[in-house]
């Protein structure tokens, strides 16, 4: 050892010493682990770049093109003259999609900032951002105009999750006056996401119908989307287009509804809360389905904000809730032509009368007609046009409730059609089998002559009371339609001998144009006639109140229903107002929309008139309601959950049952209302008191 | 074969390794030039003007005699050693992680000088040891030292590849110094033992995210695998041919972070495709080929060590760098030789290029004397 490294210490000569050997070898090892790493490099590249190269390939294209969807234009909803009720129009808009935001509180803070956003549009746009769910945009503003929209374009890389779009935006001409009708649109929930799994549904400015026609036609008014295919950089700003797909826009539905008349009806129904069908009684196409008050769709698509929640919940009229499809009424009067329909079927003699003298003695109860004065002798038709209660009290309980119940279900009543809606509730025509299947007791007679007058277990809402018109207008089982376009195939007879008709029709003309109750709904036409029949449905017993004055939800409910010419029966309309004091609240809206229906400059000098009064049209008066809520509540008004917001959506309807119990007398209400000569009401003479709430077991 | 009409000084260059080299600064520039968005601004020009300056540089240490190199070694590894302290307080003084030294007209970071010096100096100390005492504690002990006490100052600062590279050249040149073999075995198979144990206490965070992002770095596609992801995204849809000059869309899309420093070699292999990562490759194979020529020709023990440990350092950058970039390696903030954009990492290279052409030039003196 010694030997060998002394040798090592005189490098010249030593050329094969051990750390020169070592060295070398060493030197060699290095080398070739140096080539091992080159060449696995190497392999690593050609496996990388020649193997593995589609999928890089692919992977590099889609970080580069950013593929973003252009979100439908939706289908128009049209009028049967093709006058848009539901359009769209060019719109700019700003969303944020709350995932990709990284500062969300700053970005926000920086919109509203840029768009000059009300504190309430702020609190609102927090609350959609509370409810959100990360990948579903979110809507800030739409209908911006160009300042503002560019001036958030140009703040776009400092605001990610900002997404601006020149788009469209869903627009309803007569806003208020379609809204039951059309429903509106809005971004789609969590839920609408899970059912559906479109695509499309998460493109921000993508809205989908969420009410009324608007959700039942969706698929068709859907569309198909566009695609833009864009360069974007890892930051996501835009380097350049590469190509753009136009998107389909979705399909037009027609509707039967008359655009003008829709509208008209709607205005004409004022403060009150009222529903106005009206119906061609040839086809069965229905004109106009007007339910007031209403909200105002396009305030809508952006979402319910609090303050407008507030509105709608703080106001007794309800109008979240489709009246004409889902109110339920009792349908007072207006029964009374298919009850003496079926009187006529089952053999009665219209001539034979009985004498009215205020009321009549069933069991041990006096049932009282609406005119405690008495009409006197009444047959049939006077029965009919004087709406007198103790000529049906009476014959009523020779021909029994079956007759009476199936001639009701034959015209329409306690039916739901097919027709493109949401819901309709059914009502109840009361019968003696229904009585005992629905509250396992027998039939009774005072339910007979309760039913007769339209009280107690019958209910019914304004579409069947105008299909009901039409039936007894055209003597034909019409079907209602909303959709244009359809065969008109001939309809059916109902099966009621044509002189039966006739007479009740003439009794209904009588009504308005003779001796009737209602001689203030006639048109003001020499040559064209109404023929209707009026309806006021007591809500309480007259204990609590007389059903003209008082606490509005203890009126009486006003009906009326009515076709036109009485001769030649064209048009068929009902209407309900609800809580309207009786059935002086509903015959002058029927009559008005009947006369712009023949005239419009009659019809609508009479409506200008009446708007003065009330302070502007329904979307006006919605407007300032608005003003004087935001100016009163500001940022204020409560929270709203989504599980309230789906319960009032969704569950604005009336239950099915009568709001009081019918087990004893109930006494018609006086009409009409427009008798200036007629006196007050007596005060109660119902034997036992009607309790409002509760049912007493007899 | 030209002696006659080529002059001495330009004929004896080393041009077997030159001219590929100024190839692969050449695509390097062309890179550049496309990172930049097709400008010479801000980074080709500078790329090949550094590199002409510190070709003179290197062509100057060329120059210098064997002594002047053994008698500079202790002065200059000491120089650098109190420079890494300076950094090291001025870093504590002003807070948070301090690599440069601010001289006024050049920033500069001594870790990266460490490289070079490590080598050049344990080259020195194992040439002084006796042979006798290669294989006892005196050969093991200062040598550890030498490279320990930079390589702590380096982890501090913190830069973990630093500290690696420093480590890598010195003990590389321990082992050509011909240590026993199995002290290398034990060592290594105590740093199997050690390493899990410091990856968990050691380590600092983000260093340890970084390990475990290379080992799985779909876990992570948008964070820190981000970078190795997009790497290997801009190298594979590159193909054999590349996309063309001028077409990286990573690159020019920002998607492959640090284009032109760390990841040069993803923009390259993006637009250039297998052929330039092959070019890239050969050139690194000739150069590291060359300098273990070199060494292996040396004339005497401090020569050869040096010269291979010089190459080692080289090879060190290139082999982490690409593979990194290739998503073998952990991501390290090391450049890639001649290509990379950077000032500090072409001057450490071309100190270790100059030494290995001195050395060169000493192998040819003595062929030529004796």
């Amino acid at each position: 050892m010694k030997f060998s490294f002394r040798r090592l210490i005189r490098p010249p000569h030593v050329t094969t010493g051990t750390l020169r050997n070592s060295f070398d070898r060493r030197t060699i090892v290095v080398g070739a682990i140096q080539g091992g790493i080159g060449c696995l490099l190497a392999s690593r590249m050609t496996y990388l770049s020649v193997f593995e190269n589609e999928k890089y390939k692919l992977k590099a294209e889609s970080n580069r093109v950013n593929l973003s969807l252009i979100p439908p234009r939706r289908g128009w909803i049209l009028d049967r003259h093709g006058q848009p009720l539901a359009s769209n129009r060019a719109d700019f808009r700003v969303d944020v999609i709350p995932e990709r935001m990284t500062d969300p509180d700053r970005t926000i803070a920086e919109l509203g900032k840029l768009l000059s956003l009300s504190p309430i549009a702020m609190q609102d746009l927090q609350d959609k951002l509370d409810r959100s769910h990360g990948f579903a945009p979110v809507e800030v503003a739409s209908r911006l105009d160009w300042e503002r929209f560019a001036s958030v374009s140009v703040r776009l890389p400092d605001l990610p999750g900002v997404v601006t779009q020149r788009g469209y935006s869903r627009f309803y001409p007569t806003g208020p006056s379609v809204g039951h009708l059309i429903g509106y649109v809005g971004a789609a929930s969590a839920e609408e996401y899970e059912k559906d799994h479109d695509p499309v549904l998460l493109t921000p400015g993508y809205k989908l119908g969420k009410d009324a026609l608007e959700k039942f036609y969706e698929k068709d008014l859907r569309g198909t989307p566009g695609a833009r295919r864009v360069e974007v950089t890892a930051s996501g700003r835009i380097v350049r287009d590469l190509d753009t797909r136009e998107d389909v826009p979705g399909k037009t539905v027609k509707l039967t509804i008359d655009a003008a008349i829709q509208d008209y009806a709607a205005r004409r129904i004022g403060p009150e809360s009222a529903a106005v069908v009206v119906m061609d009684c040839q086809t069965g196409d229905i004109l106009a389905m007007a339910s007031m008050p209403s909200f105002d769709p396009n305030s809508f698509s952006d979402g319910i904000g609090r303050l407008e929640w507030k509105m709608l919940s703080d106001d007794d009229h309800v109008p979240l809730r489709n009246k004409v499809l889902r109110g339920l009424y009792p349908p007072g009067s207006t029964v009374k032509p298919l009850v003496a329909l079926s009187f006529l079927e089952a053999g009665l003699d219209p001539n034979e009368s009985v004498y009215c003298g205020g009321g009549l003695r069933v069991g041990n109860r006096v049932f009282h007609c609406w005119q405690r004065r008495g009409h006197g002798q009444v047959n049939m038709a006077k029965g009919i046009y004087q709406s007198c209660d103790v000529y049906f009290y009476h014959f009523a309980q020779r021909i029994g409730m079956d007759p009476i119940a199936a001639m009701a279900k034959r015209l329409g009543l306690g039916q739901d059609f097919p027709l493109p809606v949401a819901g309709q509730s059914y009502g109840t025509v009361p019968s003696p089998a229904w009585k005992l299947k629905k509250y396992d007791k027998p039939w009774q007679t005072f339910d007979t002559v309760n039913a007769t007058i339209g009280q107690g277990y019958f209910l019914v809402n304004p579409l069947q009371q105008a299909i009901q018109a039409s039936r007894i207008a055209s003597g034909r089982i019409i079907m209602p339609k909303l959709i244009h376009g359809h065969e008109h195939e001939p309809q059916a007879s109902l099966g009621v001998p044509e002189e039966h008709l006739a007479y009740i029709r003439q009794a209904m003309s009588d009504v308005a144009n003779g001796p009737g109750s209602a001689p203030h709904s006639r048109l003001p036409f020499p040559d064209i006639k109404l023929a209707g029949k009026t309806g006021t449905a007591q809500v309480v017993g007259l204990n609590v109140g007389n059903g003209k004055g008082g606490l509005w939800k203890h009126r009486d409910h006003g009906h009326f229903i009515c076709f036109a010419p009485a001769d030649n029966p064209r048009y068929a309309c009902s209407v309900v107002v609800e809580h309207g004091g009786g059935s002086g609240a509903a015959y002058p809206i029927a009559r008005d929309v009947l006369t712009y229906m023949f005239d419009k400059e009659k019809g609508m000098e009479a409506l200008t008139e009446l708007e003065k009064k009330w302070g502007g049209t329904a979307k006006e008066r919605l407007d300032a309601r608005f003003r004087a809520y935001s100016a009163q509540y500001g940022v204020g008004a409560p929270k709203v959950s989504p599980e309230e917001e789906r319960r009032k959506l969704q569950g604005a309807e009336q239950p099915d049952e009568p709001r009081q119990p019918i087990n004893e007398a109930q006494s018609p209400a006086p009409e009409p209302a427009d008798d200036t000569d007629r006196p007050a009401p007596p005060p109660s003479p119902a034997p036992t008191p009607t309790p409002t709430t509760g049912g007493t077991p007899q | 074969m030209s002696r006659s009409i080529v002059p001495e000084a330009i004929s004896r260059q080393p041009w077997q390794m030159l001219i590929p080299l100024c190839g692969l600064v050449g695509l390097g520039a062309a890179v550049l030039y496309s990172a930049a968005g097709g400008s010479l601004q801000p980074y080709a020009l500078s790329h090949v003007v550094r590199f002409c300056v510190f070709l003179v540089m290197a062509i100057v240490i060329s120059r210098m005699s064997r002594n002047l190199f053994r008698m500079a070694a202790y002065p200059v590894y000491g120089g650098i050693l109190v420079l890494l302290v300076l950094v090291e307080l001025i870093g504590a003084v002003g807070g948070g992680s301090q690599r440069w030294l601010n001289l006024g007209f050049m920033s500069l970071q001594p870790s990266e000088l460490m490289k070079p010096a490590i080598v050049l100096v344990l080259a020195r100390f194992y040439e002084t040891l006796p042979h006798a005492m290669t294989a006892s504690w005196r050969g093991l002990v200062p040598a550890g030292v030498l490279i320990g006490v930079p390589a702590l100052f380096v982890l501090i600062q913190p830069d973990l590849g630093t500290a690696t590279a420093v480590c890598f050249g010195g003990v590389v040149t321990m082992f050509l110094a011909g240590l026993p073999l199995w002290w290398f075995v034990s060592a290594g198979s105590a740093l199997l033992i050690f390493a899990p144990i410091a990856f968990f206490t050691l380590l600092h965070d983000y260093q340890r995210n970084r390990v475990l992002v290379f080992l799985d770095p779909e876990g992570d596609p948008l964070g820190t695998g981000y970078h190795i992801t997009q790497s290997k995204i801009a190298i594979g849809s590159g193909g054999i041919f590349g996309k063309g000059f001028g077409n990286g869309t990573q690159s020019h899309l920002q998607y492959l972070p640090e284009p032109h420093t760390d990841f040069v070699f993803a923009t390259m292999s993006e637009e250039w495709g297998l052929m330039g990562g092959l070019f890239v490759l050969f050139v690194f194979t000739v150069v590291i080929g060359w300098g273990m020529g070199v060494a292996r020709r040396a004339p005497d023990r401090f020569s050869g060590l040096l010269a291979a440990g010089m190459t080692a350092t080289m090879f060190f950058y290139v082999m982490i760098n690409l593979m990194m970039v290739m998503g073998l390696a952990p991501v390290v903030g090391i450049p890639l030789p001649f290509m990379s954009h950077g000032g500090t990492s072409m001057l450490t290279n071309m100190i270790c290029l100059g030494t290995i052409m001195a050395v060169n030039r000493w192998n040819q003196g003595r062929g030529s004397f004796s």
